[in-house]
């Protein structure tokens, strides 16, 4: 097994529905998707929130995009238009939880496909 | 036959120019979604300021770019910029397409998604702003059968202002739940408009090409429910099994029953199958009967909220930022102001989520301290106390930026000079007033 931040296997998105933040992992091929079902369980997404998740969090499987889905309950402050939060719309938590480190399997771990990081200022034309 | 659906827009305020690039690609249908649960509560402050308010007010800029398409017969316009006001929306379209000398168009407007007549059937609160049931795709397929070629709905769920069409076109029934969930997975799919494109992509997301104008994307819709997902070919961007993957889960909860209006649709049924070219087909939706009850959105006052940024530079930025904070808490306690709410954020020290992982310290931190009172005097009182921080805080405290709204600012400039001192002496006068 080996170590690894979960930026370096998956893809994220998160977005918004009241006080509800709705977030996505993304893994690459089947080995990936079970490495992460394995180990990114609901109860580990709720610690590594820890107090900017005040509910539950529920976890769905995706298998035919290589999925997991995560509905983290009272993950707002209170919904966009009454939170007091710069990220009112939980935009950065599927970001946030790329964070988590998990032990993978070593071929996963050596497969994984996302460490390629951008150039330091790529868009700017020469 | 296919029907080409060109998603034209994602939220109030979203790009215009890659609309064009949909439009001239050639799309049956141009499907404006313009509302988030944050824009109605956006809208419902402009209605407060005038009545005649509460619609996206970027309308007429959609419109004026597909009517020269709408004219020709080519292209239908539906799209729920309505808001909580879609009779002064509909008002809008109609004088955008008399301007752009317009005859003969029928411009439909849907309204009935307001529930706040329907004391006996739902509970509101007594202090409702507004409360709107999220409409499914039915009223806009009636205005279609009526030969509408521009639909503005108010809040009609994103993905039946997509459904809708492809409902009119193949006369799919409402119990086709299959096909109905094709229908939502489409819309789905092109609701946000280049967040399918390229936009928002967690991936390579710096090799998008031509980043500068990400592409607004398309559906090549069939009878039978598949789709092929793509962009207009010039526009930048790219549809991708990855990209098309990260929009179809976007906030749908659990992806088997993805709750709709007009049908319960199972995302974790659909075939996404990358064929290159930026052409990803979706197929195989299933679908389950629709939910009993339409979801609405409520809304009502609660409190105001009030914010303070402050920057401090490298050494012990978060220390001072932190330093700061306190002080201004500290000083609105000592007031006895009635804050019921405090949220503190750190910029460059871990606002969002987590710390920096290398525990090196970083060369400025901003502090941001945000409050809420139930009213907005006791807000304003908090904010008062923060020009004392100046010169009687922790040192390097700093700027943060002119206005955060926008909007433009009139700079000034000052320049030093000499002058005669006696001449200046020769008008300077002492007054004395004894009261």
């Amino acid at each position: 097994m080996a170590r690894i931040v979960l930026r370096d296997l998956c893809g994220a998105r998160s977005g918004d529905k009241g006080d509800i933040s709705d977030l996505s992992l993304f893994a690459d091929d089947q080995a990936a998707y079970e490495a992460i079902r394995a180990e990114v369980t609901a109860e580990r997404v709720k610690a590594h929130f820890g107090p900017l998740v005040h509910g539950e969090v529920e976890r769905y499987e995706a298998p035919n995009v290589l999925a997991l889905k995560f509905v983290m309950h009272g993950a707002l402050g209170g919904g966009a238009p009454r939170s007091l939060r710069s990220d009112n719309l939980g935009k950065t938590h599927g970001a946030a939880l790329l964070r988590m480190e998990i032990d993978v399997p070593d071929e996963v771990a050596a497969g994984a496909r996302r460490r390629v990081r951008p150039p330091a200022d790529p868009w700017r034309e020469t | 036959m296919t029907v080409r659906i060109g998603g034209g827009q994602g939220f109030y305020g979203d790009g215009i120019g890659p609309v064009a690039d949909v439009l001239d690609a050639g799309v049956d249908y141009l499907v404006c979604e313009a509302l988030a649960e944050l824009t109605l509560a956006i809208l419902q402050k402009d209605r407060q300021r005038d009545e005649s308010l509460g619609y996206t007010r970027d309308l007429p800029l959609y419109l004026r770019a597909a009517l020269p398409f709408v004219l020709d017969g080519r292209t239908k316009v539906i799209t729920n910029a309505g808001g909580i006001n879609p009779i002064a929306a509909g008002r809008a379209a109609v004088a955008a397409a008399k301007a752009a000398g317009a005859t003969g168009l029928r411009i439909a407007t849907v309204v009935g998604d307001d529930v706040r007549p329907l004391a006996g059937a739902v509970a509101l609160p007594d202090d409702v702003l507004f409360a709107n049931a999220y409409l499914g795709a039915r009223p806009i397929v009636d205005a279609l059968a009526r030969g509408a070629d521009i639909v503005i709905t108010g809040r009609v769920a994103d993905a039946s202002l997509f459904v809708a069409p492809l409902v009119h076109e193949f006369g799919w029934s409402w119990d086709d739940w299959d096909r109905l969930a094709a229908g939502v997975a489409v819309g789905h799919l092109l609701e946000c408009s280049g967040q399918v494109a390229g936009g928002n992509y967690s991936g390579a997301w710096w090799e998008n090409p031509n980043p500068f104008r990400v592409a607004f994307p398309i559906a090549e819709c069939e009878a039978d429910g598949s789709a092929v997902i793509t962009k207009p070919a010039p526009a930048g961007g790219m549809v991708t099994f990855d990209t098309v993957r990260e929009q179809l889960l976007y906030e749908v909860h659990d992806p088997r029953r993805y709750l709709n209006p007009d049908v319960v649709a199972d995302f974790t049924s659909l075939a996404v199958d990358d064929q290159g070219g930026d052409r990803v087909r979706v197929s195989g939706a299933r679908g389950e009967p629709a939910p009993e009850s339409y979801k609405g959105l409520v809304c009502t006052p609660a409190g105001w909220a009030g914010e303070a940024r402050i920057a401090y530079s490298w050494p012990d930025a978060e220390a001072k930022a932190r330093a700061a904070v306190a002080f201004l808490r500290h000083q609105s306690d000592a007031q006895g102001v009635p804050v019921e709410e405090w949220w503190e954020e750190y910029f460059g020290a871990g606002a969002y989520w987590g710390a920096r992982d290398d525990g090196a310290e970083p060369p400025e931190v901003i502090a941001r301290l945000a409050w809420r009172t139930a009213d907005p005097e006791s807000a304003a009182r908090v904010s008062r106390g923060v020009g004392v921080l100046g010169l009687s805080g922790p040192p390097t405290i700093t700027g943060t930026g002119r206005g955060r709204d926008g909007k433009p600012t009139q700079l000034l400039a000052v320049e030093p000079f000499f002058v005669d001192k006696a001449a200046v002496d020769a008008q300077v006068r002492v007054d004395v007033e004894e009261v």
